[in-house]
C-alpha cells in the first residue's frame, strides 16, 4: 500500500490516475499516524515551496520515522524539493533535510530567450545507472514546470540543463525524488514510476 | 535542451470535436478520447480541450470529456472555455486538467488569474488572447486588436500589451490566436507571435494557420514561438505528428521525438 500524501499543495488527480493506471494500491492517509505499515510514500506538489510548510510538525515527523525504517519514498516536483534542506523560494520553511543542499531559483538566459519558469519536454542525461531510472536512456524527454530546483550532487541519478545544470532526479538508498512530472511524462514517466512501485512493494 | 512543443488542440461540442474555419463553418472531427489516444502514440507534447460553445452558451466545461480525455493519456492537459470562476476552474481540475486557459473571463475580472495562480500556481494557469491585425494601426490601439466572446466582440486592448498585464496577474504562459489565420492553413501569425513573445517573460503558444510542416518551423524561429497549437491538420490525419517532428529535427529545431 502506497501513502500518497495531500498536504493540500495543488492537483493530486494526474498522480492519482497514473497509479491507477499502474494498478498500485494507495491511499491517502488522512493522519501521520497512518504511514506505519505502508510499503511506500510518495509526496507530490505543484506550486510554491511555502505550501510544504502544512507538512511541519506531525506529517515530517512521520515521514522521517517512515524513511528511518527503510520505507521507500518519493518525492515529485516540490515533493522532491522538500526532500533537501530547504529552499531560496521560502527560506523560513524547513524541508525534511534527507538529502544534503538547498534549492535555488534557475537562471534564465534572456538572450536565449531561456525563460524562467522552465516549463516543457527536456533531455535526462543520466550519469550512472539506478534503481528509479532503470529502462531510460540518456537522453529521455521528461515534463517540467518549475521555477527552483536542487543542485547536482553526488545523489544526483539525472541532470538536466536550462542555462545551467540541475538535478532532475535523485536517489539516495531509499529516498527518491523527480523535479519534473513522472505523471505527465508518457510513457517514460510511467516507466518511472513503475519502477518505484517495484522498490515499494 | 528544452524543446519546442507541439500541442494538439480539441474544440469539443456536445462531447464531439469539431473544427471551423477563422471560428465559423464548424465540422465534426471525431472523438475526443480516441483522438487524445493517437496523438499520445505519434507523440504529441501536450493536449488542449477547448469547449468552444460555453462561453456563448453559457456552460462549464465538459467534466465528462476532460475525465475521458485524461484516463487515455499522461500528458499535460489544458482545458478552456467558460472558465469564468474559481469553481469552473476547480472543476475542470478536478476532472483531470493540469492547466487551465482563460479568455473573456480573464479580461473581465483579471483578479481571477491572480487568483488561480494562488491557488494552483502560475504553471496551471494559461491565459489564451484572440487576436487579428488591425486594419488600421495608425488610428490607435496596437498593432493587433484582442477580441472576446468566441471572436465576436472587440476587447479594445492591443494584445501585447494585455499578454503583458497577464504576466504581471500570474499567468504562467500565453496561448496567441490569430483568428485572420484561424483554420485557413496558410501559416501562423509569424509577426503578431513575435511581437507578443518579445512583451513577455513566459512561454507563448502560437496557434492559427498551421497548414504545412514548414509554419510550424517559421514560427519556432521567426515568431520566436515555444509551443505551437494546431488543431485540424492533426484530427483529419493529413499530418501525423511524428512526420512533423522529424522534420523540424530535421531543421534543426529541438524536439522530443518518443
Amino acid at each position: 500500500m502506497i501513502a500518497l500524501i495531500d498536504y493540500g499543495a495543488g492537483n493530486l488527480t494526474s498522480v492519482r490516475k497514473a497509479l491507477t493506471a499502474l494498478d498500485a494500491e494507495y491511499m491517502t492517509p488522512s493522519s501521520p499516524d497512518e504511514l506505519h505499515g505502508v510499503t511506500g510514500v510518495i509526496v507530490p506538489g505543484v506550486g510554491h515551496f511555502a505550501a510544504t510548510a502544512a507538512l511541519e510538525g506531525g506529517w515530517r515527523d512521520a515521514i522521517h520515522a517512515s524513511t528511518e525504517r527503510g520505507t521507500p519514498l518519493l518525492g515529485i516536483c516540490v515533493g522532491m524539493q522538500w526532500l533537501f534542506e530547504g529552499s531560496e523560494e521560502a527560506p523560513e520553511v524547513r524541508g525534511l533535510g534527507a538529502l544534503q543542499g538547498r534549492v535555488r531559483r534557475l537562471k534564465g538566459d534572456a538572450a536565449r530567450r531561456m525563460k524562467i519558469p522552465h516549463v516543457g519536454w527536456n533531455a535526462l542525461d543520466l550519469p550512472r545507472p539506478s534503481t528509479l531510472l532503470a529502462g531510460l536512456e540518456s537522453g529521455a524527454y521528461v515534463y517540467f514546470t518549475h521555477s527552483y530546483a536542487a543542485p547536482v550532487t553526488d545523489d544526483c541519478i539525472g541532470a538536466t540543463t536550462h542555462v545551467e545544470p540541475f538535478a532532475a532526479a535523485v536517489e539516495r538508498k531509499n529516498v527518491f525524488g523527480v523535479q519534473f512530472h513522472p505523471e505527465k511524462s508518457s510513457d517514460a514517466g510511467l516507466q518511472i514510476l513503475r519502477n518505484f512501485l517495484g522498490i515499494a512493494r | 535542451m528544452l524543446t519546442k512543443r507541439i500541442i494538439a488542440c480539441m474544440d469539443v461540442r456536445d462531447g464531439q470535436v469539431v473544427k471551423g474555419v477563422q471560428f465559423q463553418q464548424l465540422r465534426h472531427a471525431g472523438d475526443p478520447a480516441e483522438l487524445a489516444r493517437r496523438y499520445n502514440v505519434e507523440g504529441i507534447d501536450e493536449v488542449v480541450v477547448l469547449d468552444i460553445t460555453a462561453t456563448l452558451e453559457t456552460r462549464q466545461a465538459l467534466a465528462r470529456t476532460i475525465h475521458a480525455v485524461a484516463r487515455e493519456i499522461f500528458l499535460p492537459l489544458t482545458v478552456g472555455g467558460g472558465i469564468r470562476s474559481e469553481d469552473d476552474a476547480a472543476a475542470a481540475i478536478d476532472a483531470g486538467a493540469d492547466k487551465v486557459s482563460l479568455n473573456t473571463a480573464a479580461l473581465r475580472n483579471p483578479a481571477l488569474i491572480t487568483a488561480l495562480a494562488r491557488r494552483y500556481g502560475s504553471q496551471a494557469v494559461i491565459v489564451a488572447i484572440d487576436a487579428k491585425r488591425r486594419t488600421d494601426p495608425a488610428a490607435g490601439g496596437g498593432d493587433y486588436a484582442v477580441f472576446v466572446r468566441s471572436g465576436t466582440s472587440d476587447a479594445a486592448r492591443d494584445a501585447a500589451e494585455w499578454a503583458r498585464e497577464a504576466e504581471s496577474r500570474g499567468a504562467g504562459e500565453i496561448l496567441l490566436t490569430s483568428m485572420d489565420r484561424d483554420g485557413t492553413r496558410s501559416g501562423f501569425d509569424c509577426g503578431m507571435t513575435r511581437a507578443v513573445a518579445d512583451a513577455v517573460n513566459i512561454p507563448v503558444i502560437a496557434s492559427g494557420g498551421a497548414g504545412g510542416l514548414e509554419h510550424f518551423a517559421e514560427v519556432f524561429t521567426d515568431g520566436c514561438a515555444d509551443a505551437a497549437l494546431a488543431a485540424s491538420i492533426f484530427h483529419y490525419a493529413d499530418t501525423s505528428v511524428t512526420e512533423l517532428k522529424k522534420y523540424l529535427r530535421e531543421q534543426g529545431i529541438p524536439v522530443r521525438i518518443c
